[in-house]
């Protein structure tokens, strides 16, 4: 039963952060459509835009609550869950948590309740203020948590301390200003700006399907349109950006991203294809069954150069002299003396030897950055699952075009032609909002799934990282969050439908 | 001068501070908690009850938001703390944790139509926050006191030794007395907090003696509590840095620190001042002098298990594994890092300050929680 401990407690934070992530990108861009609704209404002083401002209001709040209610658990499980890994990283880690709490969460609080009860209370300019800075607050927490989980997939800016055993923050800044964190960052509230204008353009275009609040939904589209386009492109410009990141850091992410087991110079980037179930990194069957590639874009994405060489799984694995690609093998002697070496320096400081504690300690240091190596148990066990990594990644791609093209198609006939005549596109409209979700969903797979097996890269393993606890408190608590959740998603859905169907006419 | 000036130890101190002033805040903000044990009591109509629930509503989320930052302030300054005490008392947390996970939604969901769990269910969800969540972080708080059964290895890994996971806490009277202690507490500043916030005289009239029957039993466990803590023998650091049992431990620290021993008099005497001039004058305003008082009380409370030589999350199992502020803390760059960050507070707290203001000005009324556009819980 123990050695099930880490994947339930995998299990558990997967369970409990996707459930989290399906009304977090919500908050981020629904906040900011409110915020210019609610701009255009000042503007105007048109009651039209008042009311379609407080429409998408009561619907943000409804998703607001709940993504309140599943965060909360976020703060905390990393110590209930993952005591280990609090500690080795808590230094670090902390601290970007507690500022998101500082500078975040509490504009959040405070000005979603002058938001949702202020109308009548303050003044209106008070109140447009206090709209925009539920949205600006929403997408600050955002940018903290990224910087700690882009710090956990590229450690930088520490040092590790032998006699607390764990690493410690020496530069600020850099963790903060780290490009993964940066693009990270960037990424992910552009994809919920993007769940947010696929939410008012879908819930729109029922509206016109149903031939219904005509006015309202058509204002509503054109908001939704135009930001949806111009976030969407720079959501994909974007995700070039991240992706020559992971080839730079996480090469091994990559790898399975594309399903490359070995490495090429001029690689293709695959558009489509379907991986080949039996292949492994031990054998020599082929990658594909089938596949469609863009030729050179693969060393293009990651090197910014059509002849770069990107490695593949059997080069990271088993090395590459060639590419000076160290192996698994090796790293893992290295991570072993590492481990051997902290082990002698606590004993020499407990027999006060100054002298075999300098030098175990400069071994320690020279073979620092495989610590985390030194307790895998076989060289294949670096390499994440591929083909959930590979799918996920080929599924979030292809939607994020998908959305640029509808974006710019629902924008172009607002515009220029009565949109509402265009069934087809106001039902694919319609059904993109569950795309949308998809599409964020598998994001967080790829960067989370696509990167096992580390907690922190290189230094820890998610196995190192869990609470020591017995796995049925684990597997007990897992099934009260999925049932909890459940009942709560099943409840928010239904309140969100209902107050659709009343619609921006009725009382909220 | 800036924060990486100071030493170590004066970081530690401040950030243990710093946390103690949180507690506090935070044992002051859970009016709204026991204000959601209250609303059931307080109301005679449906529309009383929304008034009362819409009180608490627009209040709720800044709770809800101290106890967030608490949690990631202790992961900041005192990881270890954080990873063993979650870590380890895992339900206890968690059982805390579902108490706050059911809260958030219940307010924005108990009045919409087809809201798939009922009105009933999420007015229940509101009570058990304020009740079970309450009491449940009272007593983990007490455990500060009793102590807790854990060791840490060489690698600084906490290895919890009880299978009931932190509920065995439960298992010692003793730490009942601040779980009842706060459950009263936040009922005494739930009711005063409706007296200001609300415009119905019956209301009004309903809280006012919840007050009073509310004090006796809050004095009773809040006492005994004392009694408790001043009496028993506590966990003191020596020169060393060895943990040993030191009779009187609790009490000595007040008689130590003079300062904290006098502002925990005064926050204790403000609390009471504001019971008595609720109970006997029907003054309206005394939520603003509970607060202080409570605020007062509770950070120097913490803040003299921190500071003075004590182990603040002591273990019984394993004497030596006890927590310190000095032997859980983040490094120093960190702590003087968080320093800035801290810095923060007093604007944020100046912010809620001026938006609460901005909000109550107007008391809520019949008139405007029954208005055809209101927006309401």
């Amino acid at each position: 039963m123990e050695e099930h401990l880490v994947d339930w407690s995998r299990a558990q934070f997967a369970l409990t952060v996707m459930y989290h992530w399906i009304f977090v990108p919500l908050t981020l861009g629904l906040g900011f459509i409110v915020a210019i609704m609610e701009t255009i209404y000042l503007k105007t002083g048109s009651q039209l835009w008042k009311k379609t401002t407080k429409f998408w209001m009561t619907l943000f709040a409804i998703n607001f609550a709940i993504g309140v209610a599943t965060g909360i658990i976020m703060e905390f499980e990393f110590g209930t869950n993952w005591a280990n890994y609090s500690w080795f990283v808590g230094d670090i880690f902390g601290a970007p948590l507690a500022i998101e709490g500082v500078l975040a969460f509490f504009m959040e609080s405070t000005f979603f309740a002058v938001m949702y009860f202020g109308w009548e209370k303050v003044g209106k300019k008070f109140h447009l203020l206090s709209t925009w800075l539920v949205a600006i607050g929403s997408n600050l927490s955002a940018l903290w948590i990224l910087v700690a989980n882009g710090w956990m997939q590229n450690p930088i800016g520490m040092t590790f301390n032998p006699d607390t055993v764990r690493n410690e923050m020496v530069d600020f800044w850099s963790i903060i200003l780290s490009p993964i964190a940066t693009s990270k960052f960037l990424h992910t509230i552009s994809s919920g700006f993007v769940m947010g204008s696929l939410f008012v353009v879908g819930v729109s275009a029922w509206y016109l399907l149903k031939n219904r609040d005509v006015a309202f939904a058509k204002n509503s589209i054109l908001v939704g349109a135009s930001f949806g386009l111009i976030v969407s492109l720079f959501l994909a410009f974007n995700g070039d950006e991240s992706g020559h990141q992971v080839a730079v850091k996480q090469p091994m992410k990559l790898a399975a991203m594309e399903g490359l087991y070995e490495g090429k110079t001029e690689a293709g980037l695959v558009a489509a294809g379907i991986l080949n179930p039996n292949k492994t990194a031990t054998n020599d069957e082929s990658e594909f069954l089938v596949k469609v590639e863009i030729p050179y874009a693969l060393s293009i994405l990651s090197y910014r150069d059509p002849k770069a060489f990107v490695p593949g799984i059997k080069d990271l694995v088993y090395g590459n002299e060639e590419y000076k690609i160290m192996s698994v093998k090796e790293k893992m002697q290295k991570g072993k003396i590492a481990l051997a070496s902290l082990e002698a320096y606590k004993e020499a400081k407990k027999e006060k030897n100054e002298q075999k504690a300098l030098q175990a300690r400069q071994t320690l240091e020279e073979n620092m950055q495989y610590f985390g190596y030194g307790h895998l148990k076989n060289v294949e066990d670096v390499i994440p699952p591929v083909a959930t990594t590979f799918y996920a990644f080929h599924i979030m791609v292809s939607l994020g075009g998908w959305f640029v093209a509808l974006f710019a198609l629902l924008l172009f006939f607002s515009i220029k032609k009565d949109i509402q005549k265009y069934k087809l596109l106001l039902l694919s409209a319609l059904w993109s909002i569950p795309l949308g979700y998809i599409a964020g969903e598998a994001g967080w797979v790829v960067a989370e799934v696509g990167r096992q097996p580390w907690a922190i890269q290189d230094l820890m393993l998610v196995g190192t990282a869990t609470t020591h606890i017995a796995t049925t408190n684990v597997i007990i608590s897992f099934w009260l969050f999925a049932l909890l959740f459940t009942l709560l998603l099943i409840a928010e859905i239904k309140i969100m439908l209902k107050q659709i169907k009343i619609g921006p006419e009725g009382e909220h | 001068m800036g924060f990486e000036n100071l030493d170590f130890l004066t970081l530690q101190h401040f950030w243990w501070f710093v946390i103690s002033l949180l507690f506090g805040l935070f044992a002051f903000m859970m009016f709204v908690q026991g204000g959601q044990t209250l609303f059931g009591k307080l109301s005679s109509n449906e529309t009383q009850k929304t008034m009362l629930i819409n009180s608490m509503g627009r209040k709720w989320e800044i709770t809800f938001t101290t106890f967030v930052l608490l949690g990631g302030a202790l992961f900041a300054a005192f990881p270890l703390f954080y990873a063993t005490s979650f870590g380890g008392a895992y339900w206890v947390w968690m059982a805390i944790l579902f108490c706050f996970i059911i809260q958030a939604i219940s307010y924005e969901y108990r009045k919409k139509p087809d809201n798939f769990l009922g009105q009933k269910t999420y007015e229940a969800f509101l009570y058990i926050n304020g009740s079970v969540g309450v009491f449940l972080l009272g007593v983990a708080i007490s455990t500060f006191f009793s102590g807790s059964v854990f060791f840490i290895d060489s690698n600084n890994f906490s290895h919890w030794q009880h299978n009931a996971r932190g509920l065995e806490a439960l298992l010692n009277p003793f730490n009942y007395l601040l779980g009842f202690s706060l459950v009263y507490l936040s009922k005494i500043s739930g009711s005063m907090y409706f007296i200001n916030n609300i415009n119905d005289d019956e209301i009004k009239q309903k809280a006012f003696s919840s007050i009073k029957v509310n004090a006796v039993l809050f004095l009773l466990f809040f006492l005994s509590f004392l009694a408790w803590i001043f009496t028993k023998d506590g966990f003191a650091l020596n020169a060393d840095g060895v943990v040993f049992m030191q009779e009187y431990k609790y009490l000595l620290n007040m008689a130590q620190m003079p300062i904290v021993f006098g502002l925990f008099l005064l926050g204790i005497v403000t609390v009471l001042s504001a019971i008595y001039m609720s109970v006997f004058k029907k003054r309206e305003s005394c939520i603003k002098t509970i607060g202080v008082g409570i605020v007062l009380t509770v950070t120097m409370l913490i803040v003299s298990i921190g500071y003075n030589n004590t182990a603040f999350y002591p273990s019984t199992y394993d004497l030596q594994s006890s927590l310190t502020i000095m032997n859980s803390s983040s490094s120093h760059y960190t702590l003087s890092v968080m320093g800035y960050v801290s810095l923060m507070i007093p604007i944020v707290l100046a912010y809620i300050i001026f938006a609460w203001y901005s909000m109550d000005k107007v008391k809520i009324t019949k008139e405007e929680i029954e208005a055809p556009d209101a927006h309401n819980y």
